[in-house]
């Protein structure tokens, strides 16, 4: 494999560069520096929330900014990117190529996300990650609103970028020993994600462009004083983004199924099941947009409809959850951080889908929709998921580029500290939900209930964010002074045969 | 090349339980499925001697209209035991009429009118709020429901 810092270069020679592994890093730390930024924007929101009544946050409007921009930041700023940065780094290597099929396009598509970022925080929003008219046509805040389309807008184009890059050096430039069925389930990850965000995105881009025309005054698609349907908008930013929450949780799925089998130090239990269940959830992912809607006043037949295609999403998760358990079963499991993130992210996984299930049946939709619940539950996945599953994989690239090994000790207090943090806070925020809390809210009455399992929630928070420091505190200073890495076997796990991609590449 | 020794042949280990697994969830979500369908089925049937209320959102308060005319803002006073119907109407954004003691939610959409229906079943004194996020004062626009003994 490619190491980056082993042999320390100047940084504009990694930013100028269009080598895979270059950009890939690149993506990477961007995406942890959104991961500190948006996660600061929840601590503040969570101690704004400790006591009813205003606090640290000087009024609602700034609170609602803040809640915006920590969402908008930590999905299309972390979480998509950490993904992108990943794929860049193993993909050509297990397709064995000697670059992504673009390299020049790979570079753009990453440099466009700095200013998108920029439109995004220097904008401040305050409609919410999904920007419902018509409140976002005539009534959120003038520059913001419309600098937050734009960057969106970027963003669309960059992931769609990356997308088709990935799709045309999977398909047309692995090598041609390497059959597709016999990809690295990582591979199919990207593949799949890919293939939902050039299907899906388009959509989303259409809706934003109308958005913007509806809000200089010259059309009047989502914005019933001129005719229009606000509800058109619900369809399309849904149609792009349930499937995007796939995109979100299928790389770090695959991540997952990487470090799972070395840290078992057995083989997949089934490479196959794998990839049926990445394309099927790939397919159903389209099935079920509209199951975020059953409030909006649909018929009982389209709910039905829309119930249906979100059950249909359970088993192929649920697949996955059997692949991993399966794979650990009598394997020689060893503990370390990686393995530990990824085992934890897969119990809050599960957690995640059966919430989720409980979310799709109609009628209890109508309890937990738009409260604490839904935030708890998505969170689980987000969080709980992808961000442990991304956090896993940095551990376990840590040592391949920087040439040194993190702190274990450390991780583990990140680990253990991350975990119940997670829980303290999305477990609560499911009974808070059923409770009947609203999500998006500034202030809330003194009902007692609420106050404890608020408090309990940003105690958790608290937790997270400590140990978060932790793992900053780790990067920083074991990539510099960290203790050499032993760069065949750097876990000690004893197998030359765990670490397919180190196979030497003749064209590296 | 021959492929890595790692990517192991599907007919090493048995397959059943993951086929039983899968056959676990599904039967599963299909019993979670038809009790929703039906639950939802019976819920949404509307009685047809439910009182009318007319619900109207606006940024950020709550108006009532009974069927005999009378108007109240920011409270409504419903009679135990009596079925009503909702119907539910934005004047400005999207917002969500929301009685969560009674688990009633439905969004006011402008230019829509949805409707939903209840029977207030004990007397008291109930909360209701907005639950979809309309603007700078969202989090404050709530009501007070009054169920007075049949």
């Amino acid at each position: 494999m490619v190491l980056e810092l082993h042999k320390p270069r100047p940084i504009w020679v990694i930013m100028f560069s269009t080598h895979h592994t270059d950009i890939g890093l690149l993506y990477m730390i961007t995406s942890i520096a959104f991961l500190f930024l948006g996660g600061t924007l929840a601590l503040a929101i969570r101690a704004e929330l400790f006591f009813p009544g205003a606090q640290i946050i000087a009024d609602s409007m700034t609170f609602n900014r803040m809640f915006t921009v920590h969402g908008t930041t930590l999905i299309f700023l972390f979480i998509l990117p950490f993904a992108a940065g990943v794929g860049n780094y193993l993909v050509p290597i297990m397709v064995r190529y000697k670059d992504m099929a673009y390299p020049k396009l790979n570079a753009i598509a990453f440099w466009m996300i700095p200013p998108a970022a920029a439109l995004v925080w220097l904008g401040f929003a305050d409609f919410t990650w999904y920007a419902y008219p018509p409140y976002s046509v005539i009534s959120a805040p003038a520059p913001a609103a419309d600098m937050w389309i734009f960057g969106l807008k970027i963003l669309g184009v960059s992931s769609v970028l990356g997308a088709i890059n990935f799709i045309v050096t999977i398909l047309k430039c692995k090598h041609p020993d390497l059959p597709l069925s016999k990809l690295p389930l990582f591979v199919w990850s990207i593949f799949t994600s890919s293939l939902i965000i050039l299907v899906a995105i388009p959509t989303f881009a259409a809706a934003l462009l109308m958005l913007l025309t509806d809000r200089l005054g010259v059309s009047g698609f989502f914005n019933p004083a001129v005719g229009g349907d606000p509800i058109a908008y619900q369809h399309l930013f849904w149609f792009t983004f349930h499937p995007e929450v796939y995109v979100l949780v299928i790389p770090a799925i695959g991540m997952m199924y990487e470090i799972i089998p070395r840290f078992s130090r057995k083989p997949i239990f089934s490479h196959s099941s794998g990839v049926i269940a990445f394309v099927l959830l790939a397919i159903v992912s389209f099935a079920s947009w509209a199951h975020h809607m059953y409030a909006t006043g649909m018929t009982f037949t389209v709910k039905t409809v829309f119930m249906i295609g979100t059950l249909a999403a359970v088993p192929a998760s649920a697949m996955h959850v059997f692949n991993f358990l399966a794979t650990m079963w009598g394997g020689r499991i060893k503990f370390t951080a990686p393995m530990k993130w990824s085992v934890g992210g897969i119990a809050l996984f599960f957690a995640a889908g059966a919430g989720g299930v409980v979310n799709s049946a109609m009628p209890l939709d109508f309890i937990t929709h738009d409260t604490y619940w839904v935030v708890g539950h998505f969170h689980l996945f987000v969080m709980g998921t992808i961000a442990f599953g991304s956090i896993a994989f940095f551990y376990y690239l840590f040592p391949y580029i920087t040439g040194r090994m993190y702190n274990e000790k450390l991780a583990d207090i990140h680990f253990y500290l991350s975990f119940v943090g997670a829980v303290m806070v999305f477990f609560t925020q499911h009974v808070l939900g059923l409770y009947g809390m609203p999500r998006r809210v500034f202030d809330y009455p003194a009902i007692p209930e609420w106050i404890v399992m608020n408090q309990i929630a940003t105690v958790g928070a608290m937790i997270m964010g400590a140990s978060m420091a932790i793992f900053l505190y780790n990067m920083i200073y074991s990539s510099a002074k960290g203790k050499p890495a032993n760069m065949d076997d750097p876990w000690g796990l004893g197998g030359k045969y765990y670490y397919p991609y180190q196979r030497k590449n003749p064209r590296h | 090349m021959k492929a890595p020794e790692n990517w192991i042949d599907m007919s090493e280990h048995s397959h059943w339980p993951e086929w039983v697994y899968i056959g676990v969830v599904v039967a599963l979500l299909v019993y979670v499925g038809a009790e929703a369908w039906n639950i939802e089925r019976i819920v949404e049937h509307i009685p047809e001697d439910a009182e009318l209320i007319t619900v109207t959102a606006q940024q950020w308060f709550w108006s009532f209209e009974h069927e005999d005319g009378t108007k109240e803002i920011g409270e409504l006073h419903l009679k135990q035991g009596v079925p009503y119907k909702f119907e539910i109407t934005s004047k400005d954004v999207i917002h969500s009429f929301n009685i969560p003691d009674y688990l009633v939610l439905m969004d006011a959409v402008p230019g829509r009118i949805n409707t939903i229906w209840f029977v207030p079943v004990d007397a008291g004194e109930y909360e209701m709020q907005c639950r979809e996020y309309c603007g700078l004062l969202h989090y404050n626009m709530r009501a007070k429901l009054y169920v007075e003994k049949a």
